[in-house]
């Protein structure tokens, strides 16, 4: 049932859901997913759920907002919201983004030609809930009415719109709806940027209101600054699982590997997405393996956060994103490093190397470079030898939204597959236009209640149609192929949406990263580092 | 008829002036803020530009020159400032009635440029008689053309507005009367032009313009339409269609601006106030409670203090 909502059902006051999409409502994808009967269902919200929490958006649930006992309640929340909304557009308040706030704000031309690049959008099969401009305009003309001051006059010339609080618990689940990819924004003519709209939509929530998805703050940025990591591990923890890596990465290629711990003065420190240690340790292992055998000095840092480069805050939170930032430069600052090297994660690149470039004053200044970089003069120098021949196999690229797109670390990695894959071909679209996996701004770690099925369907649809046409003439299960995957996050929605699509057991697609590859191929270690298993 | 005009016309001007300028400060105003680029950034150097590469492409970029091409820029700029560009690759159907409308408007700007250089060479130099009847002819020219191209353009965007559904959605009331307002002052205009009585010319009118002789002649429909332009020019910059004001910043200060923040540096030095500032965002895990300083804020550890 496809059902179109306008702007003014967001304030419905019933809090049933304003749309519910079917398989046969999304894109089409390509075979052997060609069939939408043959989709999975959608699993719906137990009644339960519905009861306890606001659901009123669509036919699933990322925040889990409790709902308000009381009208005083909602008036309550409401007068919060609003109050956070006037803070946006303070500089006092939020000196870190009100500049390009409020040219969104003010000059978007409705348009619609950042629709044509949203993923979302495309893949719900272009429900309305999902334009890129349905939330920017709900945002948009509440600034003008509750910030500007509003009147009959603003109304005419912006639209009208009434707050409460059905509304803003909408909104709160409508930002949750966008994977801050900024494709949108990238094909504004005029330069609005619905990403940033969501974006600071969450920020509000998150610092006046203190809603956010658990996954974020409580189970992530919060957890980090508690123990160290999002993962939860502790730094003795990550140093004994870092250790048995090295054993077996030893044993596995024949190297002898020592991860160095807290060396004052090396000229790398290498900050991994932890995720990487506890659910793809072959990862850190090859980069270790690398480092070693091309002569780096370098090493890991068992300091807070020092061992874990992910940055939620970047999601959600202003001060949450810079706390983090911080304790990621204190470490290198404590080790006297010449530079922080970021692992295979796209928002660790971002947050560290460019959003944080305006955070980090001073001595906290240290130079972040991306991995990408290093491994690419690690393979052009000729220091260490690769067989290509081991890679023959059909290898693809996913280029993670936040390393290349919003970074510009583009060419690096592929000149590394050049070199070493020699089936490597590319998605299309690629580099700095191509699609989010669908796990981006957070979405690949958020799966409470049914949320993985809107995962799965809508935001990862349209990567799932670029990998499949990848290896449209090789989908045979006896060719084995791989989705070169240089994110920690971005794995983390493709091992679910492999596995919920069968994509491995049916047609052998496998995910990893770019150094797996690379140790894959090299010549001085043991063959067959990829083992084809799924992780 | 005549002082009426020339009074819209100085105070459509001023309005349109003062409205531009207070739109460009509250922008520059606005404190530099995180970096929020979108690549490709075409000031980056030619081989990185080309594929959307930044400096981060570079191994130890921070030992290397930071590289800003002006005619990279200009490559991006010029064509999206003429011709939307942007709009000519994304949204192809919109493309053919807003550059319809765009350059029709390049144009009637254009035209008005050249009617007041003939204007003030008729009154500096009123024995260049060739050069004048030249620009005469040119600006003719290039007026009718550009008011006939945005009574095509606003005409078109006038009717995808009103009969394609996903605009329609989004409509505000002045979406739809902006346009009207073009089509209006436009064809009020021509029509003026085509209907001038004998001896009024738009020469001597931007002459008596830039003189105040109200004795000059002005036809009662042109003269309506001076007024009606007058009007849409002030009211311009108080809409979203000033936005040839926050293209510079959008496209300067938001999707290309890489600059590096060097320790001790010019970048530095700006930022550091905004760490002083003191925020009151309400939830408990800022701690924000407008004493302590933004960089007060983003030194505490909030989970430290509920350690389990």
């Amino acid at each position: 049932m496809k059902t179109q909502p306008e702007l003014r059902d967001m304030a419905r006051t019933d809090r049933e859901p304003l749309i519910s999409l079917d398989n046969q409502d999304l894109m089409p994808l390509p075979a052997p997913l060609d069939s939408p009967e043959k989709d999975h269902a959608w699993t719906p919200l137990s009644a339960q759920v519905r009861a306890k929490v606001e659901c009123g958006l669509d036919d699933t649930c990322a925040v889990s907002i409790p709902q308000p006992q009381s009208p005083e309640e909602e008036k309550a929340l409401v007068a919060k919201f609003l109050s956070g909304l006037e803070k946006l557009f303070k500089k006092e308040e939020n000196w870190t983004f009100l500049q390009p706030l409020l040219l969104t704000m003010e000059h978007c031309a409705r348009c619609q030609t950042c629709a044509d690049a949203c993923h979302v959008f495309e893949a719900s099969g272009r429900n309305e809930l999902y334009r890129p401009t349905y939330r920017s305009e709900i945002m948009r003309r509440l600034y003008f009415k509750y910030v500007k001051g509003g009147g009959l006059v603003s109304a005419w010339q912006h639209g009208d719109i009434e707050v409460n609080w059905p509304l803003v618990a909408r909104l709160i689940e409508l930002a949750y709806r966008c994977n801050l990819c900024r494709r949108c924004a990238q094909t504004c003519p005029i330069g609005c940027d619905n990403g940033l709209v969501g974006h600071e939509l969450r920020k509000l929530f998150s610092q006046e209101m203190g809603i956010v998805a658990k996954e974020l703050h409580e189970q992530g940025s919060m957890l980090q600054l508690r123990v160290g990591s999002s993962t939860g591990m502790k730094s003795e923890v990550v140093k004994d699982n870092i250790s048995f890596i090295d054993e077996d990465v030893s044993e596995k290629t024949g190297i002898e590997i020592h991860t160095p711990w807290d060396v004052k003065g090396a000229d790398v420190l290498l900050i991994h997405n932890a995720g990487e240690i506890m659910a793809w340790p072959e990862n850190p292992g090859a980069f270790a393996v690398i480092l070693t055998l091309a002569g780096i000095k370098w090493t890991m840092s068992s300091e807070l956060a020092g061992y874990d480069n992910i940055n939620y805050g970047l999601w959600y939170d202003d001060a949450q994103f810079a706390r983090v930032a911080i304790k990621h430069a204190e470490a290198g600052r404590k080790l006297g490093v010449k530079r922080i090297l970021l692992g295979e994660c796209g928002h660790a690149h971002k947050a560290l190397s460019v959003i944080a470039d305006r955070v980090l004053t001073g001595d906290l200044n240290i130079p972040r470079e991306s991995s990408m970089t290093l491994l690419r003069e690690i393979v052009m120098s000729g220091k260490l030898k690769f067989d290509p021949s081991r890679n023959d196999f059909p290898v693809t690229l996913h280029d993670p939204c936040n390393m290349v797109r919003l970074m510009g670390v583009v060419e690096p990695q592929r000149q590394v597959l050049r070199k070493i894959c020699p089936k490597f071909r590319e998605m299309e679209p690629h580099g700095v236009d191509n699609y989010c996996c669908g796990g981006g701004s957070g979405f690949a770690i958020m799966s409470g209640h049914n949320f993985p099925d809107w995962r799965f369907h809508v935001s990862g649809r349209k990567k799932l149609e670029q990998i499949l046409n990848a290896f449209s003439e090789c989908m045979a299960p006896e060719t084995p192929k791989y989705v070169c995957t240089p994110c920690s996050n971005c794995k983390g929605q493709f091992r679910d949406l492999l596995t919920y699509y069968n994509l491995w057991e049916k047609h052998r697609i496998l995910y990893g990263g770019l150094v797996e590859l690379m140790v894959n191929a090299m010549v001085d270690v043991k063959p067959g580092f990829i083992d084809w298993e799924w992780r | 008829m005549t002082a009426i005009v020339f009074i819209a016309v100085y105070a459509g001007a001023l309005i349109f002036v003062v409205g531009c300028i207070r739109r460009v400060v509250q922008y520059a105003r606005t404190p530099v803020h995180l970096r929020w680029e979108i690549y490709p950034v075409p000031h980056e150097a030619p081989e990185r530009a080309a594929h959307g590469g930044s400096y981060f492409e570079e191994d130890s970029w921070w030992t290397r020159p930071q590289h800003f091409s002006l005619s990279g820029e200009l490559t991006a700029m010029v064509p999206e400032m003429l011709f939307l560009k942007a709009l000519w690759e994304f949204n192809r159907r919109l493309w053919y009635a807003s550059f319809l409308f765009h350059f029709g408007l390049y144009l009637v700007i254009g035209s008005a440029l050249l009617v007041a250089i003939t204007a003030a060479m008729s009154v500096i130099a009123p024995g260049a008689v060739a050069i004048i009847a030249g620009l005469s002819a040119l600006y003719h020219g290039t007026g009718w053309a550009g008011a006939i191209l945005v009574l095509i353009g606003a005409g078109s965007l006038l009717i995808r507005r009103l009969t394609i559904p996903e605009l329609k959605i989004y409509n505000t009331g002045a979406d739809i009367a902006n346009l009207f307002f073009f089509l209006a002052t436009f064809a009020v205009l021509l029509g003026g032009l085509a209907l001038q009585p004998e001896g009024a010319n738009l020469r001597d009118m931007v002459r008596g313009l830039l003189t105040f002789q109200t004795a000059t002649p002005i036809g009662s429909v042109f003269g309506t339409g001076v007024v009606m332009a007058s009007a849409l020019a002030a009211y311009i910059p108080f809409t979203h269609m000033s936005h040839f004001i926050a293209k510079y910043f959008t496209y300067h200060e938001v999707r290309w601006d890489d600059r590096i923040n060097l320790r001790g540096g010019e970048l530095e030095a700006k930022l550091l106030p905004y760490f002083g500032y003191r925020p009151t965002w309400a939830a408990a895990h800022m701690r924000a409670d407008g004493n302590k300083t933004w960089a007060e804020i983003v030194a505490i550890n909030p989970a430290a203090e509920i350690k389990k």
